[in-house]
């Protein structure tokens, strides 16, 4: 019995340390640099990714286009159109978008999809909503422009009397 | 007797690079009108301000060569005025930029200007997908106005001296004349251009309607990659380029408009005036149509070797999009940058260089050493093979075709091979400072060829991160290639012999 625990033991060790990676390889939390720069090893691999949703949603159907930036690149997300519609804010200039969290397969070249880097997900989770920003000139800039246009304004009028 | 003092041709000279640089200053207010219908306020007072110190800049050299502006230029000093103003125009183009906060310095924000107006389409720019759309139209109409020239901008609406009107044309790197003089032929590619512009904002309006846009979204969309697109410039609103959009439909009609726009406008000229038939028989087209023929069998071939796209039909839409814009010089892209380099294979990322090199044509606005010196070199080829090969009796002169028949002579093989020699010499340059600054081979080749041939295309070398000596060796590149040598090398000359005597 103690010979066989022994022999058992070594053996337990192993696969107590390759079921975890095993689950990882499975739905691996991923970046999109690693995306775009290990997408032969990844390709048909279901991933994990969140960022912000950028620019516009895409309809196309009854699914949708989405783009989500983890802030080194933007990848391409596929999903059904209902899912799309959760979401509320897209990252724009003043509105930072939604950060969504989301599972899928990732493909290097999509053959549905014309050869592009792309992940296929059924659902999106909003991990935070978005919101807007203020961007309003200081009153030193406002000041500033003020002076300088009335004077470019001078100088023209000048310019266009002298017939320079 | 009195004896005249000669004239310092400085004066004159300034005041003709003032003219263009009101101009520019001028332009900035199309974008402050965008940030102002979209109620961008920061950007709207920024763009205000910089338009009124470029103004001011130009109406003060006005003003300081006013005197003088009936003194003729040579022709040297006429390309001094053309590449003088890209540089100032490129130093306070940069203006907004800086202070919109979008770059992390000024030399990356004149990096973006140099880009924009050689319509080469890399960018140093942060967070590209939350720009301002005041910003975004700055940076496209950079591009288009780059495509046709500011030179060509500034003669259109301000100039009336002939003699020196052309002289500045020429030292743009353009010396075609749809007409007897270079003002009416500025005027002619301009409505050639604003014509395509609103054919183009409207057909591309509807295709991303189509797609998702939203009405207001999809125009302005459309008129920027319209103006990139036309211009061969590469610039982009979203970061992931035309790949942003997903669309078969957008990659299509993309494809169209930077083909047509690396046409040369005479070509345009030609055909929109009823000879059709030029199409086919020019030697640009002729020449462009068999190297992207067999430079598009090379890249597929280096693609399917290494199994890069699952299926036929992906392997011709990622591959022919890649290589024809790399061709025209567009640098639109549908990968990311670093998929050339794990990807590609060296096969198809030869075929893609050799294309940047080679650009479009001649008086277009695309780059590279240009689909006509490339025929005139290939023809004098052919013709020193017959001379070898025929007795010199049956030997006859060569003759190329462009608009109409043109016999070859020495001196235009001769400046060919000159201008082809400056490109290669260049281009080698460049890629050794890429490999300098820790790049691989491949990469800083790639790169360099983008650079050198004004095409925006990326492998992943360019980026904020890039050593300050690689990206002033970038702009010197982009001014070169953009301008054809000639007029840059002109100024440093003129600027060596400056300074040469003042120190004596």
């Amino acid at each position: 019995m103690r010979l066989k625990l022994i022999k058992i033991a070594p053996m337990l060790l192993v696969i107590s340390f390759l079921l975890p990676i095993g689950a990882n390889a499975e739905n691996q939390p991923v970046t999109s640099t690693t995306l775009i720069e290990s997408a032969s090893k990844l390709d048909g691999d279901t991933v994990s990714y969140s960022g912000e949703v950028i620019g516009d949603v895409l309809y196309r159907g009854d699914y949708a286009w989405i783009n989500v930036s983890d802030g080194a690149n933007a990848i391409g997300i596929y999903i059904p159109a209902s899912e799309a519609k959760k979401i509320e804010y897209v990252g724009r200039y003043r509105v930072v978008g939604d950060t969504v969290s989301l599972t899928g397969t990732f493909h290097r070249a999509c053959a549905q999809h014309g050869g592009d880097l792309d992940i296929h997900a059924d659902t999106i989770c909003i991990v935070k909503l978005g919101h807007t920003v203020e961007d309003e000139p200081s009153n030193g800039l406002l000041f500033l422009a003020g002076v300088l246009f009335l004077c470019a304004l001078t100088g023209t009028v000048f310019a266009l009397k002298k017939r320079l | 007797m009195t004896i005249e003092k000669p004239i310092n041709k400085i004066y004159p000279m300034c005041y003709y690079i003032g003219l263009i640089i009101t101009a520019l200053g001028a332009l900035q207010l199309l974008p402050a009108l965008v940030s102002a219908l979209y109620s961008e306020w920061r950007m709207l007072v920024i763009f205000l301000a910089t338009a009124s110190i470029t103004v001011l800049a130009g109406i003060g050299m006005i003003f300081g060569g006013s005197r003088y502006k009936s003194v003729r230029l040579s022709f040297g000093e006429g390309t001094v005025v053309a590449s003088g103003a890209w540089l100032l125009g490129t130093l306070l183009c940069a203006l907004p930029y800086e202070l919109s906060g979008n770059y992390l310095s000024y030399l990356d924000c004149c990096f973006d200007v140099m880009s924009g107006l050689t319509t080469t389409g890399l960018c140093l720019v942060q967070d590209m997908d939350h720009l301002s759309n005041g910003i975004n139209m700055w940076r496209h109409l950079l591009t288009f106005v780059g495509g046709q020239g500011m030179v060509v901008l500034a003669l259109t609406f301000l100039m009336k001296d002939q003699s020196v009107a052309y002289k500045m044309y020429v030292g743009e790197g353009k010396d075609e004349k749809l007409f007897p003089n270079a003002v009416s032929t500025s005027r002619q590619i301009w409505l050639i251009s604003l014509i395509y512009l609103a054919i183009g904002t409207v057909v591309m309006t509807i295709a991303f309607i189509f797609e998702g846009l939203a009405p207001d979204r999809a125009f302005l969309h459309a008129m920027w990659i319209f103006m990139s697109a036309w211009s061969t410039g590469g610039f982009a609103p979203m970061s992931q380029s035309i790949l942003y959009y997903h669309s078969e439909l957008v990659e299509l009609i993309t494809v169209v408009f930077f083909v047509i726009g690396s046409f040369n406008f005479a070509l345009h000229y030609a055909v929109l005036t009823g000879k059709r038939s030029e199409l086919r028989r020019n030697i640009e087209t002729v020449t462009f149509s068999i190297t992207l023929t067999m430079l598009t069998l090379i890249t597929l071939l280096g693609l399917m070797k290494n199994n890069v796209y699952p299926n036929v039909m992906v392997l011709l839409r990622k591959g022919f999009y890649q290589l024809v814009s790399g061709h025209t010089t567009t640098g639109f892209m549908t990968i990311y940058a670093k998929q050339f380099y794990h990807e590609w294979g060296d096969i198809a990322l030869f075929a893609m260089i050799i294309a940047m090199l080679l650009g479009g044509s001649a008086c277009s606005t695309a780059g590279g050493f240009k689909a006509m010196r490339v025929g005139i070199i290939f023809v004098s080829f052919k013709a020193e093979v017959k001379r070898m090969l025929l007795p010199e009796s049956r030997i006859s002169e060569q003759k190329i075709h462009h608009i109409k028949d043109i016999v070859l002579t020495d001196s235009m093989i001769k400046s060919a091979f000159l201008i082809v020699t400056a490109y290669v010499v260049t281009f080698a340059f460049g890629t050794l400072v890429g490999m300098f600054a820790g790049f691989p081979f491949g990469m800083a080749a790639f790169e360099c060829a983008s650079v050198t041939g004004n095409v925006g295309l990326s492998i992943g070398v360019t980026s904020a991160a890039m050593p300050a000596y690689l990206k002033l060796t970038y702009i010197i590149i982009m001014w070169l290639g953009r301008l054809e040598f000639m007029s840059v090398l002109t100024l440093g000359a003129y600027v060596v012999r400056k300074v040469g005597r003042k120190c004596d």
